[in-house]
């Protein structure tokens, strides 16, 4: 085994791990006074890793990438691709912290940290070629989810989020374990490759229960239906700037490592996933759009947003093509930019205490009194809902164009259909913002980074997003290709 | 690149584009004047437009192609069936404008720009020539009309504007598959290509009905117009005006563009079904606008009425029956424009509706009593008017098909000169029963302004429609030649007189003569 090479290879890994380690020990001499220069740093480890994720991205020399470890994880495009767009989340996630817990006093140096360690996980999750890397992975990223979920320490929403998330999560990880120890009983290897030549054919019960555990523990990491309970409830109680977080980066790696696991792990048994892939995918986009029509939160409405739209992105997986994968990377991108875009708008809706207001009453009529803010979310909203000609509308085109290629024609015409229930709340949240009169509750801010932010998302969801596709359409072939 | 050596398509949709952005952060008097100058200077572009259109060239003009999207690419080109309708487009969108100038006060700036961005995307969506760039501004009207009717709307606006937009998002998502799977069957996304290739009868069946499902909504046909009297009623006058002039006229370019050119032998198979639900339209709307108490949602249903003429005539397979469909599409779009016009001038006066709360208006309104009478003539199709022309050809051409439908059609239009002039003797003859009708001052300058240029337009195309049929002349005929292959036989079986032997005329000369 080629020591320097797999170093190389790991190096993103590498550059946060250690990082993260520095940074835990000058936060642990340093206290809560350096937790802003902990940030910036924590935010320079992130760009230093992902320049090297952009490296063996673009460079061609990496072209067919490398396994590392005795194929324990393996750099590829497909990962490189899912780690630049983690890194991008995380990043806008410390951006927008500070200000956010200044408000209410808890920031702490340990926020930044746990995000490294988080990121950690994911890009070993989205690397992992093997049953334990893939599980040490999520569970690095979980462990630390857990901890940030709750991390207002004296909210009582927060800690319940944490709680409640921790416990579903160990449930899922306990299914997950359970599916792959049946997996590793039945093939008699935790790698992937192995696992693929060895489960050919018909499967017998044993290794199929397996199989469906693991996709089962899988589903719970992605919040697709039916294991997507937990959710509208940590969403609605972790901070806003965790909640950010949690639906875009651990979002994009557990969707990563689930088409990982299938393609890589499960290739062979294309008949056995494909179906609870359909299915989970219509149960996603149909929940997702029916019962958020009747939330008043905007946080879970979002929450309800995320599970919806996870069920779109698995049409790409469901077609199981290189085309669908790609698709699928697009979409991420797309989905990332948008919900990182309205949650930082969440974020700004402040009372004049500076009080966060989270009630869709609370937004009436902010077109009159902020119309910037008004009109970027209108315009999350609309590309959340798939309306040309936003950005967010490409994306779920990719999808039902890679199921339709690969023939999946009543998949994408009940998917597609359903969309327009989901439509419906996304108007809602633009009727409220738009057509009702004024509360007046949310009054201008002033945060310039937050404001910038949000200008410069939706301005990537806007139109202009279009001009994006020749740039992209490439890279997210060529990450997808990897995989095949 | 086209007879123009510029891409005056571009320009088109670039500048309302820009000026709508410059419109939100204007002021209310500075948003009105930029919004009409802006939809001035379109329609002097239309009329260039026109002006170079080279009748008898080729069939696609002005065309411009860059490929920036990747999947799909940036390609704009005009028939002359595009131009008519862009040229309607234009021609409506600073009469729109002006129909505002004082009926809306709050948020001028952001009205002025949706109507602008409304406008890009007509333009867009009849110059698209790559189907995805189609689909994509045809539907991304949804939003700028969802705001128009929420935000500036009547009382209940809320209900209205989410009823448009989800019941014509709910029309057209299927069409996105449709239009996918075609692309992937004939590996292009280029309209021009797609409209001469052969789908598979088979295939053609379910896309026929997908892309049906869109465009029935949007055009409306029975029964799935009910979203129309709602939007209509409770959208701004110039909501009303752009909706049932340029929006429902989306749905008539769609069958012509797609459904009848790209799948001929479904849109024969079908021929019952359009047939059908538009003789049920024609009767049915007919008779819900006569009892109809509010005058916008009479117009409404008659809209609704009008439609389903322009559909037997699309699919009546023949030249009369489609240049006859077309012309309708324009005079409707004339004259229904005018007659939202015509009822917002006495809203903005009185603030209702109600057709009750008038009468005797010919009286103390006079000039808006000829403008009035002028449209509400056009709008039954008397001779001389727009509105006659179209239906007869419809009609010439439906009767080469079915004699039964023509029959129920044209009894439509006699119920609808029932309820246009059952309409028109309520609000402007009788008596002036009530004091705040009589103290109403007749029009301004600026409401004659809006109604007079459309006044000789309506009279233009009835008494020489020949402007208008010269550009569409060649596009008709070669979509005529492309579905020729699966026209329906008619049901007359037209035989051709013999010439009988000239004994047998003697006999009959001498049986006539024997009668006597």
């Amino acid at each position: 085994m080629d020591y320097g090479l797999s170093l190389i290879f790991t190096l993103p890994e590498i550059i946060l791990t250690v990082s993260g380690l520095i940074l835990l020990l000058i936060a642990a001499w340093g206290g809560g006074k350096s937790a802003r220069l902990i940030t910036i740093l924590a935010v320079v480890a992130l760009f230093g890793a992902s320049a090297y994720a952009l490296e063996f991205l673009t460079n061609p020399s990496f072209e067919f990438g490398g396994d590392a470890f005795d194929g324990l994880y393996r750099m590829d495009r497909f990962g490189s691709f899912a780690k630049l767009l983690i890194y991008f989340a995380a990043i806008v996630s410390l951006i927008v912290a500070p200000r956010f817990f200044k408000d209410n006093g808890s920031y702490s140096p340990e926020y930044p940290v746990l995000i490294l360690f988080a990121t950690i996980g994911m890009g070993m999750m989205v690397s992992a070629v093997d049953m334990m890397t893939l599980y040490i992975g999520l569970e690095l990223n979980s462990l630390s989810a857990y901890v940030l979920a709750s991390f207002i320490r004296n909210d009582i929403r927060s800690s319940e989020a944490g709680l409640k998330y921790f416990v579903l999560g160990a449930l899922a990880s306990g299914m997950l374990l359970f599916g792959i120890s049946l997996v590793y009983g039945f093939a008699g290897s935790t790698n992937f490759t192995v696992i693929s030549e060895t489960l050919t054919g018909e499967l017998s019960t044993g290794p199929l229960i397996g199989v469906v555990l693991v996709l089962a523990g899988l589903a719970f990491k992605v919040s697709a239906v039916p294991f997507h309970m937990w959710t509208p409830d940590v969403y609605e109680g972790a901070p806003t700037p965790v909640t950010a977080f949690f639906a875009s980066a651990p979002k994009v790696a557990a969707i990563a490592l689930t088409v990982r696991v299938i393609i890589d792990a499960f290739g062979g048994q294309t008949s056995t996933w494909q179906q609870i892939i359909v299915f989970v995918a219509l149960a996603s986009i149909v929940l997702g759009a029916v019962a958020g029509i009747g939330q008043q939160n905007i946080k879970r409405l979002l929450a309800y947003s995320s599970i919806n739209n996870v069920g779109f992105l698995l049409i790409g997986l469901a077609a199981g093509t290189a085309q669908g994968i790609s698709a699928m990377l697009f979409y991420l991108v797309i989905y990332v930019v948008m919900t990182l875009g309205s949650f930082i708008c969440v974020m700004e809706m402040r009372d004049a205490e500076g009080k966060p207001l989270e009630t869709l009453s609370s937004l009436a009529g902010l077109s009159r009194t902020r119309p910037g803010l008004a009109a970027a979310f209108a315009v999350f909203m609309f590309s959340l809902a798939g309306i040309p000609p936003l950005f967010g509308f490409w994306g779920k085109f990719l999808v039902f164009d890679a199921a339709v290629a690969a023939g999946m024609l009543p998949l994408a015409v009940i998917g597609i259909a359903a969309s327009v229930i989901g439509a419906f709340y996304y108007i809602k949240v633009v009727k409220i913002i738009y057509f009702d009169d004024p509360s007046g509750e949310i009054v201008k801010t002033g945060h310039k980074t937050e404001n910038a932010l949000i200008a410069l998302l939706a301005v990537a969801v806007s139109p202009l997003g279009y001009l994006a596709i020749p740039l992209l359409a490439p890279v997210t072939a060529a990450a997808a290709q990897a995989l095949f | 690149m086209n007879q123009l050596d510029f891409p005056i398509l571009s320009l088109m949709m670039g500048l309302p584009m820009l000026a709508a952005i410059i419109c939100l952060f204007l002021g209310a008097h500075a948003a009105r004047l930029l919004a009409l100058a802006t939809t001035l200077v379109l329609f002097a572009l239309g009329v260039v437009l026109w002006a170079n259109y080279d009748i008898g060239g080729p069939q696609w003009q002005y065309v411009e192609r860059a490929d920036l999207f990747g999947n799909f690419a940036w390609a704009l080109g005009i028939d002359g069936i595009s131009m008519m309708l862009i040229m309607l487009t234009v021609f409506l969108m600073p009469i729109c404008i002006g129909a505002s100038w004082e009926s809306i006060k709050e948020r001028v700036g952001e009205y002025m720009a949706a109507f602008l961005f409304m406008e890009v995307l007509m333009i867009g969506v009849f110059a698209a020539q790559d189907i995805f760039l189609f689909y994509i501004l045809f539907e991304a009207g949804l939003i700028p009309m969802y705001l128009i009717i929420g935000v500036w709307g009547g009382a209940n606006r809320i209900y209205a504007s989410y009823k448009f937009f989800l019941y014509t998002l709910l029309g057209s998502v299927v069409m996105l598959i449709a239009m996918l799977w075609m692309v992937q069957d004939a590996g292009t996304s280029d309209i021009p290509t797609l409209l001469n290739y052969d789908f598979a009868v088979e295939a053609q069946t379910w896309l026929w009905l997908a892309f049906f499902a869109s465009f029935a909504v949007k055009m409306p046909m029975w029964p799935f117009h009910t979203w129309l009297p709602d939007a209509h009623v409770q959208a701004p006058t110039a909501g009303s005006v752009i909706l049932a002039g340029v929006l429902l006229k989306m749905g008539g370019y769609g069958f012509l563009r797609f459904s009848l050119p790209m799948f001929p032998e479904a849109s024969a198979q079908f021929i019952w079904l359009i047939f059908g639900l538009s003789m049920v339209a024609v009767i049915y709307t007919s008779l819900v606008a006569l009892v109809q108490e509010d005058m916008k949602k009479l117009i409404a249903y008659s809209s609704v009425a009008h439609m389903a003429i322009v559909t037997v005539g699309l699919f009546a397979f023949n030249r009369q029956g489609i240049e006859g469909a077309i012309i309708v599409m324009l005079s409707h779009g004339l004259v229904s424009a005018a007659l939202f016009l015509c009822v917002g001038v006495i809203y903005d006066r009185l603030h209702t509706r109600e057709i009750s709360r008038y009468g005797g208006l010919a009286i103390n309104m006079p000039k808006y009593a000829v403008f009035f009478l002028l449209f509400t003539m056009a709008s039954i199709g008397l001779p001389g008017t727009s509105g006659f022309v179209g239906e007869f050809l419809s009609l010439i051409g439906l009767y080469q098909v079915n004699s039964w439908v023509t029959l129920v059609c044209t009894v439509g239009i006699i119920l609808g000169a029932g309820y246009m002039l059952y309409l028109y003797r309520r609000v402007a003859f009788g008596e002036l029963m009530h004091d705040d009708v009589k103290a109403m001052p007749d029009m301004s300058i600026r409401e004659i302004a809006l109604l007079a240029p459309i006044a000789a337009a309506v009279m233009w195309m009835g008494v020489y429609p020949e402007s208008f049929m010269a550009p569409i002349r060649g596009d008709v005929g070669a979509l005529v030649a492309r579905i020729d292959r699966a026209t329906p036989q008619g049901d007359a079986h037209l035989k051709m007189g013999q010439v009988k032997a000239s004994p047998t005329t003697h006999e009959t000369e001498s049986s006539h003569g024997e009668s006597h």
